[in-house]
């Protein structure tokens, strides 16, 4: 099996998810961006385990979706809590923390 | 046995000033008993020293093994060595000290701190008894620096007083400088006869080259130069006179000052291995007998006017030592009755203080003989034997050291003679201005005799100026008692003995008639309109100028610049760094916006560098 398609559109789907978190300033749009390079990584390394014919890209894979789940319960708590102070989800307003 | 004269007034100034307070009542009894005893012990020993042939009566007694390094053959022992020069030092430091611990009595009892200020003459003494006693240079070095301590304890006793604090510090500073080339020469001394004691430096020093002993003689002739004030480490002496007036007493008189001449008698052997060595003596002395002499003359305060005079007259003492075996004999005689008559002197200016609230303007004094009887007798007796008027003292032990002079070249001979003229003229004035002349004193001042304690050891040390002289030369006693240590050449001068005594008799009339002439009338305010030499002479010939441009400004120079170089380059390059530190940091931080995007931004480029660096690597 040729796996260029499948690397070619995780990539896509990668640099879509990176400018997504790079230019947009909703956080759960930026959030959502983020399941997006997730997830184009889920495919690579299926792609990968596909092409090898080995187990490991799935297991990778599973360890990425844990990851994930458990990301969005922290994340979206965050979220919440910051909407619930501040009135917006705008990750630019909340630049308190700097220099 | 003879270690107990210097353990008394040891021990007694150790007692008074550890138990502090406690001792104030008997304090000063302890210190007058301890001085006495001293004195005791020592006239015993003379006593029994006289009674044996001239060849046993030196007498070595070691105490026990001071320092000991094995490895380098190094051994001194704390040995006091008694012999003829020591026992007479040893007479005249605790006979006339002894008068002044009496004196003090009277003179300090109005004083917040007798008992302290008797702990260092205690002190004092017992250093300047280690000073002649010992037996190697190293111990005598011990002495050296106790003297030193003790005469900036006693010069800055009234330390509340800052001119007196800085004298003090002045004294201490300017007998450092000699201090360092005593202990050059005792360096120089252990490196190259492996021994440092007087016996071992004598039959060492024969077989040497010259250049030891030129050496040697030149870093002694520091040593005596910072100690007994002579040209030119001269000025601490006139400021010296901030200490209560025994002190003075005690510095000009029995000790101190009297040390230098010591250490040149006591280094005859190298002195007399080295020509250039004793010149350079001789002309030390003979410029520091006139610098002292001329300073005296100009000043009107009494007691810095007497401090040029010892100046002059240790001048005289170092002249004399430097002419060798003709000389070291009568420098010593010259030293014991200046011992007398320049203690008399002071005791006697002190005496005026006292009677006149503590002032030192002699242009205040005048018409003093009337209240005060005993003290203008015996300034009187101390003058005479300071000018040298037959039979008082000084003329004996003076007239030797011109005759001694003469015979060694017209120059040393003409120095002192020139000398001799001047000291009658300011003792002359100096007479003139405080008791002959009319009163002049301040309003308030109602001057009276001073108390028994003051007065007796006024008349017994006046007693010695009067017939020291006589004692000391009749049937050349002192010639011969002390040749066995020091050598004696009889001099021989280029004119007849009584021509000398003539033209010394008469150049002494002249300075007295020039004296009386030029002070029938004083004014009250020293006069402005002076000639250079008076300017120069009220300055101390500028000696203090002198040090000061060539010493104290160009190191206060050198650590300004050192300053200057520790803020600008040292300070410069250590903040610089800081700074450009901090600068940079102050720039970095921008970079933390606080915007997530950012940062995000970041850690996307970061990973696409390293992906890049990775693929260059692998291709």
């Amino acid at each position: 099996m040729n796996p260029n398609a499948y690397l070619v559109l995780s990539g896509i789907i990668f640099s879509i998810g990176a400018i997504g978190v790079l230019l947009r300033r909703n956080a759960i749009v930026a959030f959502m961006s983020v399941e997006l390079m997730l997830n184009a990584a889920n495919l690579a390394f299926v792609t990968g385990s596909r092409v090898w014919g080995t187990l490991d890209g799935q297991t990778a894979a599973f360890f990425v979706m844990v990851v994930a789940a458990a990301e969005v319960v922290v994340g979206l708590a965050i979220i919440i809590t910051i909407f619930r102070t501040r009135n917006s989800a705008s990750v630019d307003e909340a630049s308190l923390l700097r220099w | 046995m003879i270690a107990a004269v210097i353990a008394l007034p040891a021990l007694s100034a150790a007692v008074l000033l550890s138990f502090g307070n406690r001792t104030n009542k008997f304090g000063p009894w302890l210190a007058i008993f301890a001085s006495t005893g001293s004195f005791l012990i020592g006239l015993w020993h003379f006593l029994q020293m006289v009674a044996r042939p001239a060849e046993e009566r030196p007498a070595l007694t070691t105490v026990y093994e001071w320092l000991s390094v094995p490895a380098a053959g190094f051994k001194i022992n704390f040995a006091l060595q008694l012999d003829q020069l020591s026992i007479s030092f040893v007479l005249l430091i605790t006979f006339v000290g002894t008068l002044i611990h009496i004196y003090s009595l009277g003179y300090m009892s109005h004083d917040e701190n007798p008992r302290r200020f008797f702990a260092y003459l205690n002190l004092f003494v017992a250093a300047m008894l280690l000073l002649v006693l010992a037996d190697n240079y190293l111990l005598l070095y011990v002495g050296w620096e106790g003297v030193g301590l003790a005469s900036y304890l006693l010069i800055g006793f009234w330390q509340h007083k800052p001119t007196a604090a800085v004298a003090a510090k002045k004294a201490f500073v300017a007998n450092r400088v000699g201090d360092f080339g005593l202990s050059l020469a005792i360096m120089t001394m252990f490196i190259v006869f492996g021994s440092v004691s007087f016996s071992d430096v004598n039959s060492g020093i024969v077989g040497a080259p010259a250049w030891v002993s030129l050496t040697l003689g030149l870093l002694l002739l520091l040593a005596a130069c910072g100690k007994s004030a002579q040209f030119p480490l001269q000025s601490w002496l006139l400021d010296a006179m901030e200490g209560p007036t025994p002190v003075s007493a005690l510095i000009h008189a029995a000790t101190m000052v009297t040390a230098g001449v010591y250490l040149i008698v006591r280094s005859a052997s190298i002195f007399n291995a080295s020509e250039i060595a004793q010149t350079a003596v001789v002309i030390t002395g003979a410029i520091s007998l006139l610098m002292g002499a001329i300073i005296g003359a100009a000043k009107d305060d009494i007691k810095k006017s007497l401090a040029g005079s010892t100046m002059s007259q240790i001048g005289y003492m170092v002249l004399a030592a430097g002419l060798g075996p003709i000389g070291y004999v009568f420098a010593i005689l010259h030293l014991i009755t200046h011992g007398f008559f320049k203690a008399v002197m002071f005791l006697g200016a002190g005496s005026v203080m006292h009677a006149t609230n503590d002032n030192v303007d002699m242009r205040r004094y005048g018409g003093l003989p009337k209240v005060m009887f005993f003290t203008t007798i015996t300034f009187f007796i101390g003058y005479l034997a300071i000018i040298g008027v037959p039979p008082f003292a000084g003329f004996y032990s003076k007239d030797h050291i011109i005759e001694a002079a003469l015979s060694h070249s017209w120059w040393a001979g003409a120095a002192v003679l020139f000398g001799a003229g001047l000291t009658a003229f300011y003792m002359t004035r100096m007479m003139m201005m405080t008791f002959v002349s009319k009163s002049r004193w301040h309003e308030d001042v109602h001057p009276h005799e001073s108390p028994l304690s003051m007065i007796l050891p006024m008349i017994v040390l006046s007693v010695g100026a009067a017939t020291m002289g006589i004692l000391l030369t009749r049937n050349h006693v002192f010639e011969h008692w002390l040749e066995p240590i020091t050598g004696f050449v009889e001099p021989e001068p280029p004119l007849p003995i009584q021509t000398i005594t003539t033209i010394t008799l008469s150049v002494v009339a002249i300075g007295v008639l020039i004296g009386i002439w030029q002070n029938i009338k004083i004014a009250k305010v020293a006069p402005v309109k002076v000639s250079f030499v008076v300017k120069a002479a009220r300055k101390d010939l500028y000696g203090d100028v002198l040090n000061e441009t060539l010493l104290m400004r160009p190191g206060q120079g050198l650590t300004k610049s050192l300053n200057i170089f520790d803020n600008a380059v040292v300070d410069g390059s250590v903040n610089g760094l800081g700074l450009f530190v901090s600068g940079i940091s102050a720039r970095l931080r921008r970079s933390e916006t606080g915007y997530v995007r950012s940062y995000a931004m970041s850690i996307v480029l970061g990973t696409a560098l390293l992906v890049i660096a990775l693929l260059m690597v692998r291709i």
